[in-house]
């Protein structure tokens, strides 16, 4: 089942949308995606990933077309489908609430599309099968949606959007209504069937785990815009703004206001793992909690008004908690941002970064 | 309600005693009705308590004198034609409230709403000669045009389509589906209790109009099952006689099995503006 | 130039528009126009034949309100509506009540509770007539009329009370049903919560029963009022508006057989119209009334 023979790269030049009034006099209108250009290239797993209300879901239905841009151009390979309805746009959505059909069996939702699409019942049959065994679904082809879990019914919607066999796929949130562990399952599952479909996906999450470990490049939004581009070793590795290293990595990167760490008006941030616990260290900071996760132990640290977290491997000794510890930030570890634009100040790259850049690429 | 039910004793005998007397006064007119239905002519004021025979002769006289088969075709063509018509209308319009964008659909709907508050009594006059001027006095166009749509049926309908999850209209969309098909495939079949609903509302209420098919229907074979009955009670009004409940039993009858068939639809129906949703 | 997107909006609104159509065309004229006719024809006098109108300016409106005749159609039409609406209501309610619990039977008693709701007022006044009629009647024999005395549907002190005992009879269906769903609607959880708190049966039934039915409650009572406003078969078939005029309603002045306008299409469409009136002003004096005492649930 190689999809690959369409070029489906997805091109958005510019888009912007506003919702409620528009150039009216008095209440501005609320923009929700504010002029984002992005390259989306082919058979690339592109992650949307932020905080809720960051416009990552209205970008995704700008690309399935359920949404119309206020402005900007959308190209699917070399068509600009800006004003193209979804239907003719060679685009599958599978929705959060996964949206399948109550009333049809699991193989009538499967079915559903191509038989839109007039597609012979019996092609229409063995592509469902098809679709059905890729997902293990066969033995549940006969049931109603209401009689699926949650992680079957999430499956169906899958089989219902791979089985016209788009050149895109959009995702919203698929996983966010399956418990924890069924969670961890289908992440995987996910990548195989990305690498075996070979086309595109648009997945939007906000769960920084997902886009880590599912993504070939994530899109880190806030407010409307792009923050960052990258591989998830980039956007982790060398976050190109405060946000995007603070929505990054748990528990988040330290970051000092401008003049604490350095003396001259630079914002300092350092990850957790990076932070030293060295006797001789000139910053001075109590322990006040201690975290032990079993393979890793967290230390959180306060230093007057400043919190600092300290990341340990398993095996090394945690300090106690209310004794006093000197916190060390190497050189080669530290990220810096403008205070002006919480911009990354781009002389400096943390060595760790230049030797593995390219890597996950 | 397992707490509220913690009557025992006294309190339990008390409730049965009420409940079953209430129950035997509302069944009371209808069993000296059918007793006396069962009765033959002669036998009017005898015994109107107990079943002292059956006979069929009175029913037969109601039948023929009142043109009650005449009058039950009547009924029923004008009844299914409303309720089918009726359940159309209110999809159609309720899809539009629920699913379309266009101009000044507050005013559309504001005009809807509008025409819940209009009692029908006050509109008879000015709509009979509406249809007399049609030509349309005696006739089923006649009895059955002024309810062919009713606001009730557009917003039951839509609330129920308001209520599906608005992904369902995303992915019929990512699915290729347009509006009409949306309608067909998706939503009428999701919205199937309440259609059923507004459809048995739509018969029953249709079924026993009273005023309207009196005031068009000048012509005994254009009665309805209710005109027929009042022609039939006014022929014997100045010598009251069994007749009249054994006409009365011939046109309850076929409602009432209807009720006994569809009883949770009905209170779907009938309740649909009390419970807010 | 028209874009696609502009052109998939006009169809949108050209699909709103075929969708509503007919809908409104019915609605327009079997509903909006007779309204408005009728609102014009209300300060004109007709002759019989109804071609002929003319013009006896908007006051006719004022001299029908207050005429004799009107006046007297309206305090029956209030009485009607006083003895059949909270007679009906508590009688709904109370039934419902004494059903509602999880006790062998109590099925039996809903399905006959319910059952008047498909009765149509001619079968429901019919079978009442049965009853009363003297010269038929069962009950005229036990409560004092006779073939000779006039019997209670030809007494003008209590022809009108009879009529009210037939129509409450055949609403109870109706107001048992509604009853029945409104108690239903209560989560299990506020009596749960009322009975550990300590309350008694009569304390839970009035601080939680009755507020949470609230709703229920005038959602019957308005659609009760209009039915009671709206009766014209129970005063056709079990008095003929009489004895007397002491049963003519608002809707028999205008329809009746002892109509005295009934020659008349301007003075009846006035009559309509105020009956219009009166009953969208007792609906929104219901609403509003009410609206500040209940409470919907959540």
């Amino acid at each position: 089942m190689a999809y690959g023979s369409v070029v489906a790269s997805v091109r958005l030049e510019s888009v912007t949308k506003t919702f409620g009034p528009v150039g009216e006099s008095g209440d501005p209108a609320s923009v929700a995606v504010d002029d984002v250009t992005l390259h989306i290239h082919d058979h690339e797993f592109m992650i949307l990933l932020g905080p809720s209300g960051c416009g990552k879901s209205t970008l995704l239905r700008i690309i399935s077309g359920l949404e119309e841009p206020t402005a900007g151009v959308v190209f699917i390979g070399d068509t600009d489908v800006t004003d193209m309805e979804p239907k003719h746009r060679d685009v599958a959505m599978v929705f959060q609430s996964y949206a399948l059909y109550p009333h049809k069996t699991v193989q009538a939702n499967i079915e559903f599309p191509l038989k839109v699409r007039k597609v012979p019942p019996k092609d229409r049959a063995e592509q469902a099968e098809a679709a059905a065994t890729l997902l293990g679904l066969t033995d549940l082809l006969k049931r109603k949606p209401g009689q699926l879990s949650g992680g079957q019914r999430q499956r169906v919607a899958l089989a219902r959007a791979i089985v016209r066999r788009p050149a895109v796929f959009c995702m919203d949130e698929p996983l966010s209504n399956l418990d924890a562990k069924l969670r961890g399952e289908t992440r995987a599952e996910l990548v195989a069937l990305h690498q075996r479909l070979e086309s595109t996906f648009v997945y939007v999450t906000h769960d920084q785990v997902e886009a880590m470990t599912m993504g070939s490049r994530v899109a880190v939004m806030n407010r409307g815009r792009i923050e960052q581009v990258g591989t998830p070793a980039e956007v982790y590795g060398r976050p190109e703004s405060v946000f995007v290293a603070q929505f990054i990595g748990t528990p988040p990167m330290n970051i000092f206001p401008a003049g604490l760490v350095e003396r001259s008006e630079v914002i300092v941030g350092i990850r957790p793992e990076h932070v030293a616990i060295d006797a001789a260290a000139a910053l001075r900071a109590t322990v006040a909690l201690v975290e032990h996760l079993g393979h890793e132990t967290l230390v959180h640290c306060r230093a007057g008004d400043l919190r600092v977290a300290v990341r340990l491997d398993a095996d090394e000794v945690a300090p106690a908690v209310h004794t006093e510890v000197g916190l060390a930030f190497p050189e080669a570890h530290r990220h810096r941002f403008d205070p002006a634009t919480s911009r990354r100040l781009t002389s400096f790259v943390p060595a760790d970064v230049a030797s593995t850049k390219g890597a996950g690429a | 309600m397992a707490i509220s039910g913690t009557s025992t004793g006294w309190p339990r005998v008390a409730r049965y005693a009420v409940l079953t007397l209430v129950a035997a006064l509302v069944l009371f007119p209808v069993y000296v009705m059918v007793v006396g239905a069962f009765k033959s002519g002669g036998q009017v004021l005898d015994d109107p308590l107990l079943p002292t025979s059956v006979s069929f002769d009175t029913l037969r006289d109601a039948w023929s004198a009142g043109k009650l088969g005449r009058a039950l075709v009547n009924s029923t063509v004008v009844a299914v034609l409303v309720t089918v018509a009726q359940v159309i209308t209110a999809v159609l319009s309720a899809y539009a409230f629920a699913y379309l964008r266009f101009p000044a659909k507050n005013v559309v709907f504001a005009v809807f709403l509008a025409t819940l508050l209009v009692p029908f009594e006050a509109t008879v006059v000015v709509n009979r000669s509406t249809i007399q001027d049609l030509g349309w006095l005696n006739s089923y166009q006649g009895l059955a045009l002024p309810f062919l749509a009713t606001a009730f049926g557009t917003f039951l309908v839509r609330q129920v389509f308001m209520q599906l999850p608005k992904e369902l209209r995303e992915a019929s969309q990512m699915d290729g589906l347009g509006h009409v098909g949306f309608l067909r495939e998706v939503a009428v079949p999701l919205a199937r209790p309440t259609i059923g609903a507004l459809a048995l509302f739509s018969f029953l209420s249709t079924w026993n109009q009273y005023l309207w098919p009196t005031v068009v229907s000048t012509d005994d074979d254009w009665n309805t099952v209710q005109s027929g009955l009042r022609a039939l009670s006014q022929a014997q009004i100045d010598k009251p006689n069994l007749v009249i409940a054994a006409g009365t039993v011939i046109v309850a009858l076929p409602i009432s099995v209807v009720l006994l068939v569809f009883q949770r639809q009905l209170v779907r129906g009938l309740t649909a503006g009390a419970v807010k949703g | 130039m028209t874009t696609a997107r502009q052109r998939r909006t006009r169809r949108e609104w050209g699909l709103a528009a075929l969708l509503l159509t007919p809908s409104l065309v019915i609605l327009g004229v079997f509903v909006l126009y007779p309204l408005g006719r009728a609102i014009s024809l209300g300060h004109q006098r007709c002759d019989a034949t109804g071609t002929r109108c003319r013009d006896n300016g908007w006051d006719q409106y004022l001299d029908v309100f207050r005429s004799r005749e009107f006046q007297r159609a309206l305090g029956v039409t209030f009485r009607f509506a006083l003895m059949t609406v909270p007679i009906g209501l508590v009688l709904g309610v109370a039934l419902a009540v004494l059903v509602d619990k999880q006790l062998r039977g109590m099925s039996v008693y809903r399905t006959i509770f319910s059952s008047t709701v498909a009765t149509s007022v001619a079968v429901a006044s019919l079978m009442w007539f049965f009853l009363l009629e003297p010269s038929v009647g069962v009950l005229a024999d036990w409560i004092g009329g006779t073939a000779k005395t006039p019997g209670l549907l030809r007494d003008d002190s209590t022809a009108l009370w009879a009529v009210a005992v037939s129509s409450i009879w055949a609403n109870l269906g109706f107001t048992f049903i509604v009853a029945t769903a409104g108690l239903q609607s209560i989560p299990a959880e506020l009596y749960e919560s009322a009975y550990v708190d300590g309350a008694g049966g009569w304390t839970r039934f009035s601080n939680v029963t009755v507020p949470m039915l609230g709703p229920t409650l005038l959602f019957a009572s308005v659609v009760l009022t209009g039915r009671a406003f709206q009766s014209y078969g129970e005063f056709d078939l079990l008095t003929g508006g009489g004895p007397n005029g002491s049963t003519t309603s608002l809707t028999y002045l205008i329809y009746g057989k002892n109509s005295t306008i009934k020659s008349d299409l301007g003075l009846q469409s006035s009559v309509a119209v105020l009956l219009f009136v009166v009953l969208l002003v007792l609906s929104l004096v219901q609403v509003r009334s009410v609206e500040r005492r209940v409470h919907y649930g959540n």
